[in-house]
């Protein structure tokens, strides 16, 4: 507000000030004001999130182990990183993150879609039924996650029973957990049954942001439904289908709680995704430093990944 | 944008394409339910209704899930629970069926207490401290603020077990370890990043003519904020509040890896509850569906916040 305007505005209503308050000092100054309001949180993050991140990052290049802090602590370069990259376990636990990753987008991009699209055809009792669907993904990863090995079991697992059902194969005959191409598979059924609502949620935000015009306009012009789809919807809906996308991305790529809850990343390496492996080699062998160098190659990775595609999308959204 | 015309709007859904759409829908929905249903019925089966083959959907309903989850049992021979009085309560007795005696309640409820505490302090200060600097954000010309926000928004980037590492040495070293405060202060610092993105959408949409006036009405801008702004952003304020509080109340690698007892928090509790021979599923589906309870509660009442609160409110509706 500049100060012209206000201070018209002041003598305007000064007859109708009460003294009281007229008398009172202005206070602090906006400037002391922000800074006052805003360096309480960027301290918080600095202690807990920069100066850990900091930490790390000198770790990475030490011989650092946790259990054996009294061993004197050598400087290694940048050993780690050659010996995180050249090591096949890593590339391994990659390709494991990466099957993870791309197929559990891919089927809660199509199915989300799907389903916001038929959710946007407004039938009676959809918000109920929204909500219904939502459901999943506001609950514990772990704890739900946990219950989920309960239901893969092979002799008593309503999961295998429901197989069994529709297959006629019998229910003991396959191990969702315990077999090496399904234990894959498993995860990704799992994390797809719960974050399926999250990429229908922000699809169907896209969805109802497309204005009843431009359809109209289309129907005016006789072009088919089928066309509508293709020329109107999709395109329309595409930046928030790439931000859904963007979204599971990062979260899959970090994913923990559930793997470690359901497989452990196993049976042998066969489900160990980056951070299972993150966490063994952290907190199961100590191997800190080796650890540290790890999770800084994870996060440029994610960071990175996460700036490109976000250039991609701002293109896509400008168009 | 709904008018009244388009209720006659050539680009209404037919009656034939909504019933088909409905039921897609609906069948899907049910599809999902099924687990957390199990979750639920599973809680109220005996142990062996639990493991039968094939899983019953009906069966008679018992409380001995529940019993198992609250307390600690040990084995003992027939002729010494003879010589016991009569049992002590329904679980007790449950016990006895199968010569056990309760020896002394479980580590859930203090587990379920510290999940309480942890997740509603955290809330508390992150949306606090949240609501400051998203105000902070929202009206003054801050130096960098596009850089600063964008820093804020990518410490949540980083895998929670990379940051575990440095935390677990800091905490060690300034005797935080398997505290609740750590626990508060960290997951604090994860929460504040998705309150001040939230909050300042929220205060972004207040007009700035309501403190103006009050300011000239002689209000400082403290006193403006407090008494014109706060009430205004209480909605925003609460659905932040309730996605913070979900966030805290579900974390589980930072809990796992960071807690061993004193603080430690259900989520990493609920999964290592055994009993005899593995896994006490009615005990599990039993301390399952009492901590699922709250959020879906919450799922209800906040559904018309969703969007935003689970996209930084990069996606507004």
């Amino acid at each position: 507000m500049n100060e012209l305007s206000a201070s018209s505005r002041i003598t305007y209503r000064a007859v109708m000030v009460r003294p009281s308050v007229a008398r009172r000092v202005r206070g602090l100054s906006d400037k002391t004001l922000a800074w006052l309001f805003i360096t309480p949180t960027i301290v918080l993050l600095l202690a807990i999130n920069i100066f850990p991140l900091l930490w790390t990052i000198y770790l990475s290049f030490t011989n650092y182990r946790a259990n054996r802090a009294n061993v004197p602590t050598i400087w290694l370069g940048a050993d780690w990183y050659q010996s995180i990259l050249t090591d096949p376990d890593i590339w391994a636990a990659m390709q494991v993150t990466a099957h993870f990753v791309i197929w559990t987008v891919v089927i809660e991009t199509v199915l989300g879609f799907g389903l916001a699209y038929l959710i946007d055809k407004k039938f009676r009792g959809h918000g109920m039924w929204t909500t219904i669907i939502l459901l999943p993904m506001m609950l514990s990863p772990a704890v739900v996650g946990n219950f989920w090995t309960f239901l893969y079991q092979p002799q008593i697992g309503l999961f295998n029973y429901v197989v069994a059902f529709f297959t006629g194969r019998a229910a003991s005959s396959f191990q969702m957990l315990g077999d090496v191409t399904l234990s894959p598979w498993a995860i990704v059924i799992v994390d797809a049954w719960m974050w399926t609502p999250y990429v229908m949620l922000i699809c169907l935000a896209g969805l109802r942001s497309i204005p009843d015009y431009i359809y109209e306009a289309a129907e005016v012009d006789r072009a088919s439904k089928w066309r509508q789809f293709w020329s109107i919807t999709l395109p329309m809906a595409l930046p928030f289908i790439m931000l859904a996308v963007l979204f599971r991305g990062i979260e899959n790529f970090k994913m923990f709680d559930m793997v470690n809850l359901l497989t452990g990343g196993g049976p042998g390496s066969t489900t160990e995704v980056a951070s299972i492996t993150l966490k063994r080699a952290a907190f199961e062998s100590w191997r800190t430093g080796y650890s540290s160098a790890f999770a800084i190659i994870l996060f440029v990775t994610v960071f990175g990944l996460a700036n490109i595609y976000v250039k991609a999308l701002n293109r896509v959204k400008s168009r | 944008m709904t008018s009244a015309t388009t209720a006659h709007s050539v680009v209404e859904p037919s009656a034939t394409t909504r019933r088909f759409a409905g039921s897609l829908v609906v069948l899907y929905a049910v599809i999902t339910m099924i687990p957390l249903v199990w979750i639920m019925l599973t809680a109220f089966k005996s142990p062996d209704d639990a493991i039968s083959y094939p899983p019953k959907v009906l069966f008679r309903p018992s409380l001995e899930g529940f019993c198992n989850l609250f307390t600690t049992r040990s084995r003992q021979t027939p002729e010494f629970i003879r010589s016991l009085g009569p049992p002590q309560g329904m679980c007790d007795s449950i016990a006895r069926d199968r010569n056990m005696v309760v020896a002394g309640p479980s580590n859930y409820v203090p587990r379920f207490i510290n999940s309480l505490i942890i997740a509603f302090g955290s809330t508390v200060l992150a949306v606090a401290l949240g609501t400051l600097s998203a105000y902070g954000f929202s009206r003054f010309r801050v130096p960098l603020k596009d850089d600063l926000l964008f820093f804020i928004l990518s410490t949540r980037m980083m895998p929670p077990i990379a940051v575990a590492i440095p935390i677990y040495l800091m905490y060690r070293t300034i005797g935080l370890s398997d505290t609740r405060l750590g626990m508060i202060l960290l997951y604090t610092s994860v929460n504040v990043s998705l309150a001040v993105w939230l909050l300042k959408g929220f205060i972004d949409e207040i007009p700035r003519e309501y403190e103006e006036a009050a300011m000239i009405d002689g209000y400082t801008r403290f006193q403006a904020f407090v008494k014109v702004v706060l009430p205004q952003a209480t909605t925003g304020i609460a659905a932040t509040a309730i996605f913070c509080l979900i966030f805290a109340w579900n974390e589980y690698a930072f809990a796992v890896l960071l807690t061993s007892g004193n603080a430690q928090t259900a989520p990493p509790f609920i999964p290592i509850i055994i009993g005899e021979g593995g896994q006490d599923w009615p005990a599990v589906a039993a301390g399952t569906t009492l901590f699922l309870v709250p959020i879906v509660v919450f799922t209800v009442l906040l559904r018309k916040h969703l969007l935003r609160g689970i996209t930084f409110g990069a996606v507004r509706k």
